[in-house]
């Protein structure tokens, strides 16, 4: 059967693929094998931990409070790399300008939420668990995905994150995403004889024990590397990545949305950038890092023809103040700026406003999108969720899918 | 297995029948050894390694006795902070009386606090790990563990965390109401609460807010209104550099509150004690201990007649123990082995029944990194969630292979989350506590102490001494683990290797994270 299904999807993927997915997918679901066949969405979270400085990532070039607020840190008009005749890129992000000018790239402005939380940690968990300032979630927003699609799918590999640590984003209440550096580690680590065998040994009594939650995910945990390391084999990409960090892991995941495995939300970070003192270097160095390795992989995804199923976006817990600081840098501030990366975007370019400077609470930008809208959206349009169970409230969709 | 294989199903129903049965003729009433270390378990952090021979000799009730008298002694005071951060610190206070520095100059040397205050939270963490490992007040140090998840607080300055450490450890089996006063005052939580900003003219509620929520009533015991009530009444409330609390009349507002249905013109003070009067109170607090100590599931009636009996005891935390401890429902077989250990309980537990020296203690944060538990660094104000939480397929792995990594010295590749929080933008030079290796792998050094231990098996026969082990290192799931697995390439002539092997290998087993 695994044959037959590979024959088909080599050659009727291209042309029908997305014509004849609803149906196919369902015959998977009844045999309960997850397989996502190629013309299926996928998702790259890219997480920018510390708090990216918005204003001189996607820059207000003509704006004089902005070069007045940042006399030693605002970047000109002639160093930027220009969008319109306001709005300019920093000049690292050569790449996502490329992207801008082929309709790839979306940009949105001022994203936050209400009563901004100004600690990394907190801010980071309103931003992982999609929970209000109030509220405390103990699942994240991706982990509550899984939770959803998840029940008893056998393999939980929907979800995963290139990190040793899982994040928080990727905890649900009963279904957990799987964080792994690297595939053969991963492999080796759970393919030691002694666990293999416990695994097997075990047998679950009919009233569900605590032993038995732990039997289970060690079993998925187990089976999981195997199925992993086995797919990230398949096809692995064989582009040229930059030998960064960065680099690794998104050729990690490219190897992944390449083969045949059911992940449809893949999570990786970068940082730090929390830059309170020189922050230009510091940016400067991140952004380079960032810029080469999405190069490589928007390359790659193109050149696999799957960059139109593939959405990458990037969020930070939070952007920075509009004024620098005293130490050639800028303290914590409140909305930012997202990055939308996919051949599949309905709106593209700078889908919203650059921030008001002029309209400002103490020093801080205003929130106009809600970043939940922005979960919404991505889980309705493009994951086919049911996005009001998952974020426990209906937030307005945007309409750049 | 099930989980893997769904196309047997049928003769894998009637395989778990069989077992099923064979099982419950097995059943039978806890027996002494297990009832205490069940005890040990719970109201400490498990069987230590000399006491593994003669554990099934005293009653629990006898046990509880000592343990509860080994923890009335006073805790104390752990003072950990280098010369470094005590010269910033008076350094810092000069500067406070002559406020004439430059801002810039203050905010540098703000920072250079902040750093250096970090790295002394980390002795901080490993010294009050020993304490938990090897001190005798065993029922204090785990309220205390408790108390610190419930008065979750973040706060970067050692001495605040140090104040509010004793806070917590002195009062741990005394009053919660003086429990609850002391925290409230601690320079560490008004600043974490941000109740340095709660004055007069712009009152913040969220001091106010978490108090109720998370500290003593729970959501759902009272309105938004009585949150901005209870906010103005701690206008003024806030400390000063050294720590010490300081009321600020000038900022309090000392019109008329209604609070809870109460009038009057309250102060901090009043409105603690007016939550305290709620039984309300009593009820959130026994749940979550019962939850904690006891079991995840509650038994309501349970509930009721002992948050009765504290909210009558005026908040005896000491009698609340007692009653759990000393109950016969909390030995019932559903509530033995049913705790998923939290991180810090798993470390410090093996560290008991496996007495060692650390070639460096900070591997243990390292650890704690992953495994989601940084002492001194809850995730939020609620605390670590815990459960079920605590697991996930990393996490389980590296569980699961701790104890084989302090025996042999093995490698272990783990790349920490940074908390920018702590490091505001730089390295954190001091990051690699143990010995790294090539491609960031990690050794735990561990010199066990393992005569300390394996001598506790001395008269034990040969044949019984699978079954003495099991019983000291698993708390559930007893004999249901394939032995052959266990002792697979043990080589069984050498009786200590044979101990060393076999216990190792049960505490690399789910049913280990389990007490």
């Amino acid at each position: 059967m695994l044959i037959k299904r590979r024959q088909f999807l080599q050659t009727g993927s291209l042309a029908a693929a997305t014509l004849m997915l609803p149906k196919f997918l369902k015959a998977f679901e009844k045999n309960n094998i997850a397989i996502v066949p190629p013309g299926n969405k996928v998702v790259v979270v890219l997480q920018m931990s510390g708090g990216n400085d918005g204003l001189n990532t996607v820059i207000p070039v003509s704006n004089d409070i902005y070069h007045k607020s940042r006399p030693g840190l605002s970047i000109s008009k002639g160093k930027a790399l220009r969008l319109t005749n306001e709005v300019a890129l920093h000049p690292e992000l050569t790449a996502f300008k490329n992207l801008y000018d082929d309709g790839s790239l979306g940009i949105l402005n001022n994203v936050g939420y209400p009563s901004p939380d100004r600690s990394h940690f907190r801010s980071m968990d309103i931003w992982q668990t999609g929970s209000a300032s109030t509220e405390f979630f103990t699942t994240g927003w991706i982990g509550r995905y899984l939770d959803a699609q998840c029940a008893d799918c056998g393999k939980p590999t929907q979800a995963l994150e290139i990190d040793d640590i899982l994040s928080l984003a990727l905890k649900g209440s009963a279904e957990k995403g799987i964080a792994f550096k690297d595939p053969r580690r991963l492999y080796n680590t759970s393919n030691e004889n002694y666990f293999k065998q416990l695994a097997a040994q075990h047998h679950a009594e009919e009233h569900d024990k605590p032993v038995d939650y732990l039997y289970k995910t060690m079993a998925e945990t187990l089976s999981s590397a195997d199925y992993i390391f086995e797919q990230s084999r398949l096809h692995p990409s064989k582009a040229n990545y930059p030998q960064t960090e960065l680099g690794n892991n998104l050729k990690t995941i490219a190897s992944l949305i390449l083969s045949d495995i059911n992940t449809k939300v893949y999570y990786v970070s970068i940082g730090s950038f929390d830059t309170h003192v020189f922050q230009q270097n510091t940016q400067q160095r991140l952004f380079k890092q960032m810029n080469a390795a999405v190069e490589a992989f928007v390359k790659d995804m193109k050149n696999s023809n799957r960059f139109n199923d593939v959405l990458l976006f990037t969020f930070s817990e939070f952007g920075r103040r509009v004024s620098q600081n005293a130490s050639g840098g800028t303290d914590h501030g409140t909305a930012n700026n997202m990055f939308l990366i996919s051949g599949g975007l309905k709106q593209k370019g700078l889908i919203n406003e650059l921030p008001d400077l002029a309209d400002l609470d103490n020093g801080d930008l205003k929130y106009k999108i809600d970043f939940k809208q922005v979960y919404a959206t991505i889980l309705n349009k493009w994951l086919q969720a049911d996005d009001k169970a998952i974020l426990e409230k209906q937030y307005d969709y945007l309409s750049f899918i | 297995m099930q989980v893997l294989h769904y196309n047997n199903a049928f003769s894998e129903i009637l395989l778990l029948n069989q077992r099923y049965v064979i099982r419950s003729n097995f059943k039978m009433p806890a027996s002494q050894q297990v009832k205490n270390q069940h005890l040990l378990w719970r109201a400490g952090f498990g069987v230590n390694a000399e006491t593994v021979s003669n554990i099934a000799v005293v009653s629990h009730t006898a046990l509880y006795k000592v343990l509860e008298t080994a923890s009335l002694s006073q805790a104390a005071y752990i003072d950990v902070a280098n010369d470094t951060v005590k010269g910033l610190l008076m350094g810092f206070q000069q500067v406070a009386d002559m406020q004439q520095m430059q801002a810039s100059v203050n905010q540098n040397q703000r920072r250079e606090f902040r750093k250096a205050s970090a790295q002394n939270i980390k002795n901080l963490n490993t010294t009050w790990l020993n304490e938990m490992a090897t001190g005798d007040a065993q029922l204090r140090e785990k309220l205390a563990l408790f108390w610190h998840g419930h008065f979750a607080c973040r706060n970067l300055n050692i001495f605040y965390q140090q104040l509010l450490l004793q806070q917590i450890r002195s009062n741990a089996l005394t009053n919660f109401g003086d429990l609850l006063k002391g925290v409230s005052k601690s320079a560490g939580m008004l600043n974490f609460l941000n109740n340095q900003q709660n004055q007069k003219q712009h009152p913040n509620e969220n001091f106010a807010r978490e108090v109720m929520e998370l500290f003593t009533m729970g959501r759902g015991n009272y309105t938004e209104q009585d949150v901005k009530e209870a906010a103005r009444a701690f206008t003024g409330w806030e400390a000063k550099f050294n720590g010490d609390f300081i009321f600020r009349a000038f900022f309090h507002d000392d019109e008329e509150k209604t609070f809870l249905g109460k009038k009057g013109n309250f102060d901090g003070d009043d409105i603690l004690n007016i939550i305290l009067e709620q039984p309300q109170t009593a009820t959130f607090i026994t749940k979550k201990i019962y939850k904690y100590f006891v079991n995840q599931n509650v038994d309501e009636d349970i509930i009721a007649a002992l948050s009765t009996s504290f909210y009558e005891s005026n908040y005896d935390i000491k009698m609340l123990m007692k009653n759990i401890f000393t109950s016969e429902w909390f030995y019932n077989e559903k509530n033995i082995g049913c705790k998923i250990k939290s991180p810090v309980e798993l470390l410090v537990g093996i560290r008991r029944m496996l007495p060692m020296q650390l070639e460096d203690e900070r591997t243990q944060l390292l650890l704690e990194n992953a495994l989601g538990q940084i002492l001194f660094y809850p995730p939020n104000v609620a605390g670590w969630p815990g459960g079920n939480a605590w697991i996930d397929s990393s996490t389980l792995m590296l569980r699961l292979r701790i104890p084989q990594l302090i025996k042999n010295d093995d490698t272990f590749y783990i790349t920490e989350k940074t908390d920018d929080d702590v490091q505001m933008g730089m390295e954190d030079n001091e990051k690699s506590y143990t010995k790294q290796l090539s491609k960031g792998g990690f050794r735990i050094a561990a010199n066990i102490n393992w005569s300390a231990y394996t001598q506790q098996f001395e008269h034990v026969n040969h044949e019984d001494l699978y079954n003495s082990i099991e019983a000291v290192v698993l708390q559930t799931n007893k004999g249901s683990i394939n032995k052959n697995i266990i002792e697979a390439g043990i080589k069984s002539n050498n009786k200590e290797e044979y101990i060393k092997n076999v216990t190792i290998a049960l505490m690399s087993t789910p049913e280990y994270q389990l007490c």
